[in-house]
């Protein structure tokens, strides 16, 4: 009957432990520590939270439990390029979903989910105040106005040789 | 504290400030119907996240309505707990709950004792508008070996996270995700055998649904039984007795040791006999090495370790192996009686009676659900065959009395057979908080000085206070005794020996509310400790009944020195009676 063991590496560790620090090792900044490291590394996997757990002296599954519920949380890394869709009600009313799926046919993955090349993830938002361009989508930090299914491909394209 | 007058439901009443409406009402005699809310009175054990919205109730001048189980009443408050406005709005939140509810009552665990059942009932729903527009979740039903997971039953009370992390400090379960997908679970949503579950069971004894369940091990004893070429003998733990009685309808705190005893006879049993008798032999292992150590430690030996803390609960067993393995080596190394029974059954016995250790089935009938994790643990097989077979619930023990139509009311008393059926009142008072300890001094003071008890009842040691210390004169030698129940409250002792603050010499430790009498697999309390305090009481009442009253005095015990063991600590004692235990915590590795 051995223990369970948790793998990390030593610079990741001291960076996660770093993070806790400047907040005191409060449980009570479980968010805001969340939200530094996952600035740090991107997402949020399995082994981070054990550490933020450990350091913060709480639950793997208190930690686990806010990682879930909050949805800017991420415990998939993100693509190269991510791309959020504007689900938003103007955006919605205009066809928002159909560009959604065409984004997920093209791509072949769910939202929450990053391309086998980790090239491009998918994610859905609500309202970037763009509301007379919709349907919105952005790809990192480019905002691309009154996508339509057809235009997809195009976006797509842009992206491709980098 | 200011008093304020409101009225409820055209009543009156003055109730301190800062009492909720539910309470107020509870004092006039009012239920309001909860599925969340959950209060264990004298044991601080509450759990009222204000989430189901089923107590809602009107407050004049309020336009919104209230959840009385988490808004506080002010002077002149005028409440109705029933108006139409209410029994709409409760309907309403009841459908809401029900629409992603699985709709498989008929074979459900929990049916029959299910209260979202009879919320349902209660609130007269006949139909569930909307549930087409609902998401079934769809998690995959967790079997661990002592708990069943079955998350699609989860409305979310949160009674179960409380449990486990405010009262046990266990921190194995938290909610997950939001919406249609929460649920309780632990971390990465993972089972709970890879999690630091202690399988304690009080996740299962609060639920309202049938989200936590025990594993059913019923079939196995019924097959086992009906197997020709098996004999099969029984043990029952001290705290059945006092609760098997509440699933046939006789009021909490009724002993029915002689029914149970027939009645397990009737369901063909070759042999019951009794886990009380491990219970003295446990005192006679456990007293023994508790004497060694102060022996030793009077004797200026520093490298002993004190306080020992017993290790009769499975529960607190793991517990300490996953959160304190630093301290692995200061609980007694005394195995629990049901694990005591089993080793000596599956020789001293079998040899008796002429039986091969593979065709003896040991049966256990257990107020807990740790017990069922305990029995299939490694250190306690023999070339792959357990020492005790199946460990089955107060519960399941019902279920099954019922399946063979028989009816505990009405049966007569009969006795435990010979020789593992005897034992003293010490082994009986194992099922409640204090009680190992007690039947330990009762033994060790006797062993020690030499002299006889004048009084064997020591109320100092009793009662229901979350941690008890006393001291007890060993003619001349003080003895500290500390007594915890609940994992949160030993935590707090264990705490203590890690700074080097202890000032005991012996601790008992039981994970549940009020020791085995409140376990995983007793009938379901349904947030009623006065349930639990009934049950403690026939304990007590059964031990002073009892002829004999000192583990060391029962004669089958000695017989048993006697005739196979040698003495308590012999190397035959240590090989069958004792037990390791191990590094479970979690490591942090560097790749």
């Amino acid at each position: 009957m051995s223990s369970i063991k948790v793998k990390i590496k030593e610079k990741d560790l001291n960076t996660i432990k770093e993070i806790c620090k400047s907040f005191d090792n409060k449980p009570g900044e479980l968010i805001n520590v969340l939200h530094k490291t996952q600035e740090k590394f991107g997402y949020l996997p399995a082994e981070v939270q054990e550490i933020v757990a450990k350091e913060l002296n709480m639950s793997v599954a208190k930690v686990y439990g806010v990682v879930t519920f909050y949805s800017f949380f991420t415990m998939t890394p993100k693509g190269k390029f991510p791309i959020s869709i504007c689900t938003g009600t103007a955006c919605y009313v205009r066809g928002a979903d159909n560009v959604l799926q065409e984004f997920k046919r093209q791509l072949e993955i769910e939202v929450g989910e990053t391309t086998d090349d980790g090239k491009f993830s998918l994610s859905c938002l609500r309202c970037v105040g763009a509301c007379g361009l919709a349907p919105v989508v952005l790809v990192g930090d480019k905002t691309y106005g009154r996508v339509s299914p057809e235009g997809v491909k195009e976006i797509l394209e842009e992206y491709k040789e980098i | 504290m200011n008093k304020v007058k409101l009225t409820i439901d055209d009543k009156q009443i003055e109730v301190e400030q800062g009492t909720t409406i539910y309470k107020a009402a509870k004092e006039l005699g009012i239920e309001i119907p909860t599925l969340c809310y959950m209060n264990l009175e004298g044991l601080n054990i509450e759990n009222k996240p204000g989430g189901c919205r089923i107590c809602v109730v009107e407050v004049e001048g309020r336009n919104n309505l209230a959840p009385s189980c988490s808004t506080n009443v002010w002077d002149g408050m005028v409440v109705n707990t029933h108006s139409m406005r209410v029994i709409n709005a409760r309907r309403t939140v009841m459908e809401f709950i029900l629409s992603d509810h699985p709709k498989d009552c008929l074979t459900c665990p929990k049916s029959g004792s299910c209260e979202l059942q009879d919320m349902a009932t209660k609130l007269g729903i006949r139909e569930i508008p909307g549930q087409e527009y609902a998401e079934m979740s769809t998690y995959k039903t967790d079997f661990s070996p002592s708990i069943i997971r079955d998350l699609d039953k989860c409305i979310m009370c949160r009674r179960c996270e409380m449990m486990c992390n405010e009262f046990q400090t266990v921190g194995a379960l938290s909610a997950f995700h939001r919406g249609f997908e929460s649920a309780v679970g632990p971390a990465f949503e993972m089972d709970l055998e890879h999690s630091s579950c202690t399988y304690c069971g009080q996740c299962v004894a609060v639920c309202p649904t049938g989200a936590l369940t025990e594993k059913d091990h019923t079939r196995d004893v019924i097959n086992a039984l009906s197997d020709p070429t098996k004999k099969v003998i029984v043990q029952t733990a001290p705290a059945v007795r006092a609760a098997l009685g509440e699933e046939f309808g006789m009021e909490a705190g009724t002993l029915v040791t002689g029914k149970m005893v027939s009645a397990l006879r009737r369901l063909g049993f070759d042999y019951v006999f009794d886990t009380d008798f491990a219970a003295d032999l446990t005192i006679m292992e456990e007293g023994t090495e508790l004497l060694d150590r102060i022996t030793k430690y009077l004797g200026g030996d520093k490298e002993v370790k004190l306080p020992m803390l017993t290790s009769c609960c499975p529960a607190w067993v793991s517990f300490f192996e996953h959160h304190f393995p630093e301290m692995k080596d200061i609980p007694s190394t005394a195995r629990s009686p049901q694990q005591m029974f089993g080793s000596i059954a599956k020789t001293y016995f079998a040899d008796k009676i002429s039986t091969k250790r593979e065709d003896l089935i040991v049966v256990s009938i257990m107020p807990c659900l740790a017990k069922k994790y305990e029995a299939q643990r490694d250190e306690f097989k023999v070339d792959d065959n357990p020492d005790v077979d199946f460990s089955i619930s107060t519960r399941e023990l019902a279920h099954l009395i019922k399946e063979a139509n028989l009816d505990l009311n009405i049966l007569p008393d009969e006795d435990f057979d010979k020789p593992l059926g005897e034992s003293s009142g010490a082994g009986v008072i194992f099922g409640t908080t204090g009680g190992v300890i007690e039947a330990a001094v009762r033994t060790a003071y006797e062993l020690h000085t030499g002299k006889k008890l004048e009084k064997l009842d020591f109320e100092q040691l009793r009662g229901f206070e979350a941690i008890r210390k006393a001291t007890v004169d060993f003619d001349g030698t003080p003895i500290n005794i500390g007594i915890a129940h609940g994992l949160g409250n030993a935590r707090k002792l264990l705490e203590e020996i890690k700074e080097g603050k202890s000032e005991f010499h012996a601790i008992e430790i039981m994970s549940c509310p009020g020791g085995c009498i409140g376990g995983g697999g007793q009938p379901l309390h349904h947030s009623d400790s006065s349930i639990l305090k009934a049950r403690s009481e026939a304990i007590y009442r059964e031990d002073a009944g009892k002829p004999i009253r000192k583990s060391h005095e029962n004669p089958y015990i000695i017989k048993l020195y006697e005739e196979f063991l040698g003495k308590p600590m012999s190397e035959k004692a240590h090989h069958l009676l004792h037990t390791a235990y191990f590094d479970k915590s979690k490591k942090i590795e560097m790749s």
